[in-house]
């Protein structure tokens, strides 16, 4: 024993290399293995006629994902819900990461940590189905709505085209919330990583030049915690854009990128169409992330 | 005799960066050695590279006489009290202390009584069930040395391991070390970065300088006879004259450096010694150090010269702003090799 | 200290916080309380009575218990392997740099990075590509490939935070390798080995998005789930369903988050 372990001290590129191999031979043939088959399919079409895929790379899929209407619709409706999702996530996660870090007593702040991140790793299905419950015609919502008095209010949100939808759990704010709750946590918790690591003598520094605690937050944290909110971010629209399950159960007639990816792969059997809608996050999230680069999301990953 | 450790033009290169320069230096088996230097200057490489944490890029390590350049360190008969101690939270004190016989295979009760008795040694035997988070500072730099020592090194390496210690603590255990290294007679090397302690302790020391070693000798003889501009200004802050001045007062462009306990001052008018060195100036600044106090005079020239002089009611007249006359003998200016700035 | 009097949150500030805390947990608690409804083929709430009914019911359907046992072995599997795997890159990973280091990092980011529909469709592309038939081993591949990356940022996070001093002075004192990792690294970093691979079986119980297009035939709790949403056969028995997956989800991770609680109160 003691003699390979001399062996290997003596040669640390083979060690290395004895400890990544397993992993990235995984990692190369499953995962990279699978992302290249997926783009190799998306060069390709499928016959209309024989419903078959032909093997002759062509650019035609890809022209019918960015030119006809019907697509182009479809991008840019999970477009600007994943932008709409990032701005009221971010938000909303602000007041609440900020006093998380800053002004709760250490019990709140373990009480707050676990009450974050529980949310986040409990079961996903069972979340966007309890608020199918929530959302229901006759549901908690509704009920709560009409006890207030607010339910006709509802029903004049839900006449709106765009928000609205044949009913609540049917509807893009109905969808909108649902996405919101689900990603609250990825955005909360790089945001809290963020605001902690601002020193606090700097909030010091600032309250003893005479700004009050908004103005403080203001230019102080909010500029220092941007990393943060650009990690955070990164989560919220890349989850969005991607997403094909909310848009089914709790989602108004409208195409989703991710649903039109299921559907083309399932029944349609049009894999190449479904690889060539999948390209588009691929290439707005790696958009997305050089910007967020930028911002210094990856400092504060 | 064969060194206890030599290094045969050692170099370890990290980028463009030579952390050791072609070192070459021989310690000999029973010494107190010390490796001085400011950070950044190669000393603590140097010990890393003897105890086997890191491998030269050129050259070679010998201990005792045999090449362990390639052995890693678990094969040398070397051990090391760490900076931080690395005492292993999840261990005992006992265990930590006898952590070297037990990775050997020792028997439990062998290792155990074993332990104890160098805890004793240390004066630290009832805290033999605590675990090192329970310690203060001090007891777990006696901890980590106890744990060095069970087994029995020719060479033991201390990388400042008095450096997160209080001043009256770390003047004890300079004490409490020497004797320690008296009676155990095993080669000790030493890293400080603390010319004091340096001096104090030690048999030799290597003043290191941007990976080469800029002097080796006894400490009397790196005080009184510094070899270069930056020994003598690190080791007990030597004025260094060089230039201009240099070949005004000696006669020759050789700088040279003289101790500030040799500078006297005098008032301008007052005549010079024959056969001293004397230049005027004006005091710029004092500071009363208690038995001494440190005058710094600046010349016509515009170089600072400093005087450390006992604290008399003569000196005392020479207050802030004061024209002053500085004087030494001959003899006490130091010829220096290479004026480099450190 | 951060609770000070020059510091005091408004009255604004901090219902807000709760709030929003609140409005996290809420939905969970609605489905533990349809779980007991009377109520068979509506939402309405309030629920006109409460009963255990359907926890019987739901104990006596074979289906939910065959995508039950399913699951339960995927994630076993899936962890099992993601643990090794996951611990291999994090030790190669851990310390030094090489060349192609911020390669691998960004390879061992992206299946969280890119949604996990590109990595279902993919999956799928590849098990066509290859005549592979869907099934067991193809719901454990796409487990296992993000299972790692959970496992992998654990460890490697404990594994940074480890000093470099306590494995030379291990080695100094006369441990080799294999005997360093067994006395220092190990138990140093085992806590965060057992976190992480609670944390991938949590996750890997719980998927959905990949499995629907990895598992062929075969029934994951929550593709039984899944398939339920759409056409309900007995609406409360799947909330008893859902209250069984949050429970066994919850108690890993609990334990997980337990065990990476900060080191200052491990001692």
């Amino acid at each position: 024993m003691r003699g390979l372990s001399t062996f290997l001290y003596r040669r640390p590129a083979l060690y290395l290399l004895l400890l990544l191999i397993p992993p990235l031979l995984w990692f190369g043939t499953v995962y990279l293995g699978s992302l290249f088959t997926l783009l190799t399919q998306s060069i390709y079409a499928i016959d209309e006629f024989t419903a078959k895929v032909v093997y002759e790379p062509t650019l035609a899929t890809y022209r019918q994902v960015v030119t006809q209407p019907a697509n182009v619709d479809i991008i840019l409706r999970t477009v600007s819900m994943a932008v709409a999702v990032t701005v009221a996530c971010g938000v909303i996660a602000l007041p609440i990461a900020n006093y998380m870090v800053r002004y709760a007593s250490p019990r709140a702040r373990a009480l707050f940590y676990v009450g974050v991140m529980l949310p986040m790793w409990m079961s996903y299905l069972v979340k966007v189905y309890a608020w199918r419950l929530i959302l229901a015609k006759q549901g908690i919502l509704s009920w709560l709505l009409d006890t207030v008095g607010l339910g006709a209010a509802l029903e004049a949100l839900l006449r709106i085209p765009g928000v609205g939808g044949p009913s609540l759990s049917a509807s893009y704010l109905g969808m909108f919330v649902v996405f919101v709750y689900m990603w609250l946590p990825f955005m909360i918790l790089p945001l809290a990583a963020a605001i902690e690591r601002v020193p606090e003598s700097l909030l010091q520094a600032s309250a003893d030049l005479g700004a009050r605690p908004g103005q403080t937050f203001r230019t102080v944290t909010l500029p220092l915690a941007l990393p943060g909110l650009a990690a955070g971010s990164v989560f919220t629209f890349s989850l969005t854009l991607g997403d094909y399950i909310i848009p089914s159960v709790v989602g108004a007639p409208g195409y989703f990128i991710g649903m039109m990816v299921y559907q083309q792969q399932g029944t349609a059997g049009n894999i190449p169409l479904a690889a060539a809608f999948s390209v588009v996050p691929i290439v707005l999230i790696m958009i997305y992330l050089t910007i967020a680069r930028r911002a210094g999301a990856f400092d504060a990953l | 005799m064969t060194a206890a450790i030599e290094f045969r033009d050692v170099s370890r290169v990290y980028g463009d960066v030579h952390a050791v320069d072609r070192v070459s230096l021989a310690v000999q088996a029973g010494e107190f050695f010390a490796m001085l230097g400011p950070s950044g200057s190669g000393k603590t490489t140097c010990l890393r590279l003897i105890a086997g944490f890191e491998t030269p890029d050129t050259g070679s390590v010998l201990l005792n006489g045999r090449d362990v350049t390639a052995d890693p360190p678990y094969e040398r008969d070397v051990n090391t009290v760490f900076q931080d101690y690395a005492l292993f939270p999840h261990m005992s004190v006992l265990e930590n202390v006898a952590y070297g016989p037990r990775v050997r295979g020792q028997r439990k009760d062998l290792w155990q009584r074993r332990a104890l008795e160098m805890l004793d040694l240390v004066q630290l035997g009832q805290f033999a069930q605590r675990r090192p988070a329970q310690l203060s500072g001090g007891q777990r730099q006696r901890v980590s040395l106890a744990r060095a020592l069970i087994n029995q090194p020719r060479v033991l390496l201390l990388d400042e391991p008095l450096g997160a210690l209080d001043l009256k603590l770390r003047e004890e255990m300079q004490i409490e070390l020497k004797n320690l290294q008296r009676r155990l007679g095993i080669t000790f090397v030493f890293v400080t970065h603390d010319q004091g302690e340096a001096l104090s302790m030690a048999d030799r020391v290597a003043v290191f300088n941007r990976g080469r070693i800029e002097q080796l000798d006894t400490p009397r003889t790196l005080y009184t006879r510094p070899g270069t501009a930056f020994v003598a200004r690190f080791v007990g802050s030597a004025n260094v004259v060089t230039g201009e001045l240099a070949q005004r007062l000696s006669g020759h462009a050789q700088p040279f450096a003289v101790r500030a306990e040799n500078v006297r001052l005098r008032a301008p008018d007052v005549a010079a010694a024959s056969d001293a060195m004397t230049c005027i100036g004006a005091v710029a600044d004092v500071q009363y150090h208690g038995a001494m106090s440190r005058w710094q005079v600046r010349l016509e020239s515009g170089e600072v010269f400093a005087a450390a002089l006992a604290d008399t009611a003569a000196n005392g007249d020479f207050t802030i702003g004061a024209r002053v006359r500085l004087e030494w003998a001959r003899a006490d200016a130091v010829p220096l090799g290479s004026a480099e700035a450190p | 200290m951060r609770y000070r009097a020059w510091n005091r949150p408004s009255l604004g500030s901090r219902l807000a916080a709760y709030a929003v805390l609140a409005f996290m947990h809420l939905p969970v608690l609605v489905i533990v309380l349809y779980a007991f409804t009377t109520a068979d083929r509506t939402y309405e709430f309030p629920p006109p009575g409460l009963t255990l009914h359907w926890f019987a019911a739901a104990f006596a359907r074979a289906d939910i218990w065959d995508a039950l046992r399913l699951s339960l072995a995927v994630a076993a599997v899936a962890t099992l392997f993601a643990i090794v795997l996951g611990s291999l890159t994090a030790l190669g990973m851990a310390r030094g740099s090489f060349r192609g280091k911020e390669s691998i990092t960004v390879l061992l980011v992206l299946p969280i990075a890119l949604p996990g529909i590109i990595t279902g469709i993919a999956l799928l592309a590849a098990i066509k590509g290859a005549r592979l038939d869907p099934g067991f081993w193809t719901i454990v591949a796409g487990h296992t490939t993000f299972c790692i990356v959970i496992v992998y940022n654990n460890v490697v996070a404990r594994l940074r935070r480890l000093p470099q001093s306590w494995i030379e002075a291990s080695m100094d004192l006369g441990a080799d390798g294999w005997q360093t990792f067994r006395r220092v690294v190990l138990p140093q970093s085992a806590t965060a080995l057992l976190a992480g691979g609670m944390l991938a079986f949590a996750l890997s119980f719980d998927e959905i998005i990949v499995t629907l297009f990895t598992a062929g035939h075969d029934r994951t709790l929550p593709i039984w789930f899944f398939n339920e949403l759409f056409r309900p056969r007995e609406r409360p028995i799947t909330n008893v369903v859902a209250v069984v997956v949050m429970v066994v989800t919850f108690v890993p991770i609990l334990l997980a988050y337990r065990l990476t609680r900060p080191a200052d109160e491990r001692g």
